[in-house]
């Protein structure tokens, strides 16, 4: 293809898109003069060198719509299908480039529809126009208010100009001579537009392709030097080397500047792309932009630019409802589609948010069913933010029709799977009515990453720093320690569970030696799903140069690529989507508790131990505060108590029961319970395992300190009871707090169907200074209310037989017609049941594990209620 | 005519000799890159067995491939380092440690026989055949074949 013609490709193709965006501008503000000149002067160039390049199809095509558009500027009224059509005659100019590209010659074809169209409106409205000028007046031609600077040029010499100077190039080649009082003017434009010209250049992007790469090795080798350096302290290399560093960082930087571009170029397409489909779908779409001229690497760019225009699709095909059901909802009927951008460390993070009617959580549920993603009883217990996540899994598509804009079942997960391959994440948040809003986090570059360098099983490895949360360094004997459920380690982190998993482990790497208790752990997160790694050292960051894996590897799931150090050793490139995915992967202890909640609501997580006797016993694990290996010689007797001196207080130890000995060597294991800053050490002879078991007691006990037996994992297990022994260490443990006498006169219901968590927190409702009536059913709680009980406040369970807890909350609403303060005690804490317990008249929502929650919520509703009565 | 086959009869192909184990064996010269000495060697985690790591080799991502484990030989023992035959194969570099490098030979193409049908199947997988010389047999590496992993299955 000749150089001229393939520039004048690439100008166009150019021209068109931005006649495309100004377009849709346009028709929103017809009375905007600057982007009609603008529309006007861009299809006027093209006109003009179709012409010159002797391209008819084309220069019809253009004229035709230049017509039209002058009419425009006469101050005919601008109509949507007016606007349509040039739109269209747009998409045609387009096909005929896209042939012109392939064979070099314009195809072969006919534009008499669309010209004889478009003339049809230029003339018609040519008429109206005239009506129209002479009472109201037109806009549309500007006039200056001042005189003329030197060297300024008036608006319609200008436009003179512009009309000509393409006709005169031709002119200048063909060695016509052009009328010379034209050519003035049109020399004034073209210095104006030449002084434009020299300061941009078109650069091949293979060039700049090649000059990253040469960078990428530069940095690399100025790496190495700065080691080789490093290790000898008076080198007279020193200064040069230095100010080659800054040179290759400015180097760098600027290269990678030539290498960036306006993430508003993925955008352009979109309002043409909004506009059609609010056309087609019958919709009113807004589509607010920000952040445009946010820059990001064009390699990025290019990957990201699909994904983008499919969800703003999907966005206004699914998100969006119709305006008359936005209406009946009471929602503006123009619904907006926001996109926004902006930086954040090395990072883009662009937002794709809707108003629309939300994801539809039970239609993803079943549809996940029924794709068989998830069991029905899965599907069921998983928080909507879990079933949210579906929605990127293959072939999901829930669209009941579908439609031409999407629903193709190539959907979001083709866009995450780009997304993931640019090292990127994307997650989602829905709230039903009120819409949702993606996020996605992608780096601003793929050639040069910023990374941790950790060591693990003596290699030293690299991880991304866009998913490295935090640092935590885990010691033993310290706030951070790694503490092992059966074989699974995890991390307390700010009251939260965090699975951790052994780098060393993971790869299979340093097997034999022992898991260290000393250890930093990488706190990762990818999506919402957020481990530790823990590794054996932490030595820096570093700009590193991924390079691919090498074929031979690449399907180890664990590195997305290797790297050459500063002291030229290759190291690996951890995955933490890999990791992630072997995370979820493992068992339902590496989940954080919040979520283990919500998936298992009858599910109890158990600690199972031995003490006295061979059978096993057990205590949920979530009232133990801490497992303890103690040594045995910080024991001490005191007034036949054994006491430990614990975290700067001292401890006292009580034996589950006669059997267990306190041991005298090695160490002792002890089940730790706390609250309000005092604990308790249990003694216990082993710690055998955690299991998540469903707590049916059958057999109830007389015996003290246990509840009864119940069958865990297969196996006749003692439950014990922690109120029983919690007075052993402390006498006064449940009596000394909130204990005054008006206290006691507050009274509470407690509903729970588990005699299990009424015998728990019986107990601890009382220490709080509640007279408490325990029942097994709601029913039994109505007779009582209708018998004319009085109760200061109700705690009760949601799921249970029979009546649930909203109806309950329903039914103790209609009979007393008071409001006695509810407050339900619940494993689901998702937001739908939040908002249906409130709409039942629940006061507040309190986990069932935790006991302080329910104390400070307790106290509040109460003061309230004796405040109100 | 007779040209022709006399042509075809001449033809010789240049080998770089290796010694892997006790074994003899011939890579086609076009193949080879460099022979150089495996440095700084990186374990890869998870790998297959038969690749011994990467190693930075003048700022390129090497992929070394151990060719005792490669032919089911015993791992190597003494002191002299190991040297590997760089080849490149689909714009990827990789590196074949062997025992050590012999000369080049050039042998004529007619003289090649096939692999002896009772030669060992993971052997068999990567030969191309073998080459009589003076005292001892020659066997011929087929680079291609012994960069394809897949095909070790067969033997293992």
């Amino acid at each position: 293809m000749d150089d001229l013609l393939r520039e004048f490709l690439t100008e166009t193709n150019e021209s068109l898109d931005v006649v495309d965006v100004e377009l849709v501008r346009f028709e929103q503000e017809p009375n905007n003069a600057k982007i009609l000149d603008n529309i006007f002067r861009l299809v006027h160039t093209i006109k003009g060198t179709c012409g010159f390049l002797g391209l008819p199809r084309l220069e019809a095509l253009a004229h035709a719509a230049e017509t039209l558009m002058g009419k425009f500027r006469d101050g005919m009224p601008v109509t949507v299908d007016a606007v349509s059509l040039v739109l269209s005659t747009i998409d045609r100019l387009k096909d005929i480039l896209g042939g012109l590209e392939q064979n070099q010659q314009e195809p072969d074809g006919a534009d008499g529809d669309l010209i004889g169209e478009l003339e049809r409106l230029a003339v018609g409205a040519a008429a109206d126009a005239r009506g129209a000028k002479s009472t109201a007046g037109s806009l549309t031609y500007q006039v200056l208010e001042r005189a003329l600077r030197p060297g300024e040029v008036s608006l319609d010499e200008l436009e003179r100009a512009f009309r000509e100077t393409a006709i005169e190039r031709p002119a200048v080649t063909d060695g016509k001579v052009a009328r010379p009082e034209r050519r003035l003017a049109a020399e004034d434009e073209e210095r104006v537009e030449s002084k434009v010209a020299s300061q941009s250049i078109r650069v091949n992007v293979d060039a700049l392709e090649t000059l990253m790469t040469m960078v990428s090795e530069l940095v690399l080798t100025r790496n190495q030097l700065l080691e080789i350096v490093r290790r000898h302290e008076d080198s007279e290399f020193k200064v040069p080397l230095q100010r080659l560093s800054s040179v290759t960082a400015e180097l760098q930087e600027g290269v990678m500047k030539t290498r960036m571009q306006p993430i508003g170029n993925a955008w352009q397409k979109l309002p043409r792309v909004i506009r059609d489909l609010a056309a087609e779908l019958g919709k009113e779409i807004e589509l607010d932009m920000h952040g445009a001229d946010t820059e990001l690497d064009r390699q990025v760019l290019d990957l990201i630019k699909d994904p983008l225009t499919h969800m703003v699709r999907n966005s206004a095909d699914h998100g969006l409802e119709t305006p008359d059901v936005r209406r009946a909802a009471n929602k503006p009927e123009k619904g907006t589609i926001r996109l926004s951008a902006y930086h954040q460390g090395g990072y883009i993070i662009i937002e794709i948010s809707d108003d629309g009617r939300g994801l539809n959580t039970d239609k993803i549920r079943r549809k996940a069913v029924e794709l068989g993603l998830a069991s029905e009883a899965e599907a069921e217990k998983m928080s909507e933010t879990q079933v949210h996540k579906f929605i990127f899994a293959a072939g999901f598509s829930t669209a009941a029709q579908i439609t031409s804009v999407s629903g193709r079942g190539v959907g979001m997960d083709v866009v995450r799977n780009n997304i993931d391959q640019i090292g990127g994440t994307i997650d989602v948040k829905s709230v039903p009515g009120e819409g949702s809003s993606f996020t996605i986090k992608i780096p601003l570059t793929l050639a040069i990453v910023s990374a941790l360098i950790v060591e693990a099983g003596g290699e030293r490895f690299a991880i991304p720093q866009l998913s490295v949360v935090e640092l935590v360094r885990a010691q033993a004997n310290s706030e951070h320690r790694i503490e092992r459920i059966k074989d699974t380690p995890v991390l307390r982190l700010r009251n939260k569970l965090l699975p951790l998993i052994h780098l060393r482990r993971l790869l299979a790497i340093g097997e034999g030696d022992a898991e260290p208790e000393n250890g930093f752990i990488v706190v990762t997160q990818v999506g919402s799903q957020t481990f530790g790694v823990v590794v054996d050292g932490v030595f820096h960051t570093e700009e590193i140069v991924v390079k691919p894996m090498s074929t031979k590897l690449r399907h180890i799931s664990m590195f997305s690529g290797n790297t050459i150090l500063g002291d030229g050793a290759v190291i690996m490139i951890i995955d933490p989507n890999g990791i992630a995915q072997t995370v979820g992967a493992a068992p339902a202890v590496a989940e954080s508790e919040q979520q283990r909640d919500a998936k298992t609501e009858k599910m109890v997580s158990l600690l199972v131990f031995r003490a006295g006797s061979p059978q096993p016993k057990a205590v949920p694990l979530s009232l133990v505060t801490r497992l303890e290996e103690i040594d045995c010689r910080k024991i001490e007797l005191s007034n036949g108590r054994h006491l430990v001196q614990y975290r700067g207080q001292l401890m006292p130890l009580v034996r589950v029961n006669d059997e267990v000995r306190v041991r005298t060597e090695g160490t002792q294991p002890l089940l730790v319970f706390s609250d309000s800053g005092r604990s308790m050490g249990l003694v216990v002879d082993e710690i055998v395992d955690i299991v998540e078991d469903t707590l049916d007691i059958e057999v109830g006990s007389d015996a003290p300190g246990l509840i009864g037996c119940a069958v865990i994992k297969g196996q006749a297990t003692e439950i014990i009871d922690v109120g029983h022994f919690l007075p052993l260490a402390y006498a006064d443990w449940f009596r000394r707090k909130e204990m005054s006498t008006q206290a006691l006169t507050r009274s509470l219901l407690l509903v729970d169907d588990s005699a299990f968590f009424r015998n728990m927190l019986s107990p601890v409702l009382k220490a709080a200074g509640y007279e408490v009536t325990a029942v097994a059913a709601p029913s039994e709680a109505l007779a009582l209310i209708k018998k004319g009980g009085r109760y200061d406040v109700v705690v009760s369970d949601i799921e249970m037989p029979g009546m649930n807890g909203f109806e309950l909350a329903e039914a103790i609403r209609g009979e007393r017609g008071t409001a006695i303060p509810i407050i339900a005690l619940s494993s689901i804490t998702s937001p739908a049941a939040l908002e249906r317990g409130r709409q039942a008249g629940f006061k507040d929502f309190v986990a069932k594990f935790d006991r302080q929650g329910l104390i400070a919520a307790l106290k509040e509703s109460t003061i309230e209620w004796v405040e109100a009565a | 005519m007779n040209t022709e086959r006399d042509t075809i009869d001449e033809r010789v192909t240049e080998y770089v000799t290796v010694m892997i184990g006790s074994q003899l064996f011939g890579l086609p010269i076009a193949r080879v890159q460099d022979v150089f000495m495996p440095e700084r060697l990186t374990r890869v985690p998870l790998a297959p067995p038969e690749i011994a790591g990467v190693l930075n080799l003048r700022g390129r991502i090497v992929t070394a491939i151990d060719m005792r484990r490669r032919l089911g030989l015993p791992p190597r023992t003494g002191t002299r380092p190991a040297m590997a035959v760089g080849i490149e194969l689909n714009g990827e570099s990789y590196g074949l440690l062997i025992d050590s490098v012999g000369e080049v030979m050039k042998l004529a193409d007619a003289s090649r026989e096939p692999n002896p049908v009772n030669l060992d199947a993971r052997w068999a997988g990567v030969s191309g055949g073998v080459h009589r010389l003076d005292g001892q047999l020659m066997v011929i590496l087929d680079v291609d074949r012994v960069l394809d992993m897949a095909n070790t299955a067969v033997a293992a």
